[in-house]
This record gives C-alpha cells, structure tokens and sequence, in this order.
C-alpha cells in the first residue's frame, strides 16, 4: 500500500522559515500570503493485508522515528494499491 | 577512569573529543563505531558533535536509532554519565535521555562564533558541581539547529528541579548573548537524576592553550575528575 506522511509543525511552534518565505512572498506582491508553515512529506510503500493494519504500522513509525512529536504533527494518507 | 566516544557516519568533533579527553586523563578515550553493541565499562560516554547521517530527517533523529544506542540507553539506566555536545545534544533529545528539542536557529543562519556561558545552581550533577554556579566560560558554538524549544511545562519543571546548566550570557564575545533564540537562554541542560548533559556550546574547541582559549577545558576537566570522584 501507498502510505503518506504529512508533518507539520505543532501550532505554537515558531516556524523561522516559513516567515521568511512569507517575507519573500510579500516582496514579490503576494501581499495576501500569511501564516506560511513549512513541512514535510513522506511517501513510503507499506506491506500490509489492510488499510487498517498498514495505518497501525505507520502510526508507530510517525511515533518512534519519522516526526518528533515534541513539536510535529503527522498526518498518515493510504492508497490500497490498484 | 574510561571514556567512550561514540562515532556516528558524518560525526566530525570525535576526534577534537578524543585529543581533549586524552589531554585532561593520560590516555586514549574507547572511540566506538556506532554499529557496535557495546561499551566496555565506560565511566562517561561522549556523544559528539557533527552531522551525523548527513542531518537527514532531523538532526541527530537517525542517529538516535543506531545500534550503538541501546548500550548507551542501559549506561544511562545504570546512572551512567554521559555528555551530548551539539549533535550529540541533538541525538540524546531524539533518545528521549533529555528532554525538548533543538529546532532551527531564529536568524535561519548558522551560527560559527564564541559565546558567553553562565553556569547555573542545578541539582547535584558531575558536570557542574565543581564549577561555580554564576561563573562564566567562554566556549564557542557551531549549528544551524540549536535554538532549545520544548512546552511550557517542561521549560518550568527544568527550571524549578535545577536541570539548566548552562546559559548564554552577555559577555566579551562578539554579538548578540543569545545566538539562536533559545528559550531561557539554554545552552545546555542535565537529566532529572544529572548524570547526563546535553549542550550545544563546543567544550572541545576551546580545549588547548594554544588557540588562546581553554574554557572549554576547565569545563570537560572537571566533569571527568567529578565522574571518576
């Protein structure tokens, strides 16, 4: 299965890089751009015998490695392969 | 007295460490590849700094996971003593030994320079108990992610159980006090029991008299004479 991570920064978190792209976005005209916050994604393929059993799976690499959850967020998507 | 410092691929303070450590003891530190399981009965084990796997994912996060790990995980379940300098700092916060984070220096820039530290009254702990409390050591730093953050509660317990160590304070060194944003000014911080620090300032860079600053000496001496006492 095709699993994807989305981690985002916890809400409180300052994001130093997402504001200077914010800056950049408004010196090029994008006057209407606010609260950028950067993330990450990760795409991964899962071996598993259901969509329930590979989100398990993934919950727990969100947890053990792949975010931190002291101050990321991760959001898992799975696609069943076709 | 022993002392293992554990190598990670892309470490590159190992062996600026090893020559401190064998200034200040006589002898050789155990230099410990990070795929070995184990660690001889080190007294003190060092994590040191550099990019260790290339900074991938996040600082420190892959190495956290090596194998060496779970043999400094049980040194520090026996009340082992173990010292985390800037990536090493960043690897022993992914193990959950300390807690909080190092997120991304607030200017967005990295930081190469001296800067002024300030010991603190903590609780009991072989790293800062021979050192005056209020005292200053001028030790330089070098990360992109060394700006501590963690929550609000955490911040208050640190402060009220004497886990800060080591603060940036205004001195002789050029700029700003606080190079990265860290919250409290941290610089480093202990575990809970202070048998393990964490600190993103470099002790051994500042380690021989001849680059005319050995701050960081009188800082790595003491915390080996207080270990072995």
């Amino acid at each position: 299965m095709k699993v994807t991570v989305n981690i985002s920064l916890k809400e409180g978190v300052l994001d130093p890089q997402g504001r200077a792209v914010e800056r950049s976005l408004a010196s090029i005209g994008f006057t209407e751009a606010s609260n950028v916050r950067i993330g990450k994604q990760i795409t991964l393929d899962v071996d598993a015998e259901d969509t329930a059993r590979a989100h398990q799976r993934a919950a727990r690499m969100c947890e053990q490695i792949l975010a931190n959850t002291v101050i990321e967020d991760y959001e898992i998507t799975i696609e069943e392969d076709q | 007295m022993r002392v293992a410092v554990v190598i990670f691929p892309g470490s590159n303070c190992d062996r600026d460490m090893m020559v401190a450590i064998e200034r200040i003891t006589g002898r050789r530190p155990q230099m410990v590849w990070h795929k070995e399981t184990g660690l001889d009965a080190a007294d003190l084990v060092i994590v040191p700094g550099g990019f260790s796997f290339g900074d991938y994912l996040r600082c420190g996060a892959l190495a956290a996971r090596s194998p060496i790990m779970e043999a400094v995980l049980d040194h520090a379940s026996r009340g082992g003593a173990i010292l985390g300098v800037c990536n090493g700092f960043q690897i022993l916060l992914e193990t959950g030994l300390l807690p909080g984070t190092l997120v991304k220096n607030k200017g967005l820039k990295f930081i190469c320079r001296s800067t002024n530290l300030q010991v603190q009254e903590t609780i009991s702990s072989p790293f800062t108990s021979g050192l005056e409390a209020g005292s200053q050591l001028a030790i330089p730093v070098a990360h992109n992610e060394g700006n501590y953050f963690a929550d609000e509660d955490t911040l208050a317990s640190l402060r009220d159980n004497g886990q800060i160590a080591l603060t940036y304070v205004n001195g002789p060194a050029f700029g700003p006090s606080n190079p990265n944003g860290s919250a409290h000014d941290i610089a480093g911080i202990l575990s809970p029991n202070g048998r393990i620090m964490g600190m993103m300032p470099h002790p051994e860079r500042a380690a021989d008299p001849d680059i005319g600053n050995s701050d960081g000496l009188i800082f790595l001496k003491n915390a080996v004479e207080m270990v072995a006492a």
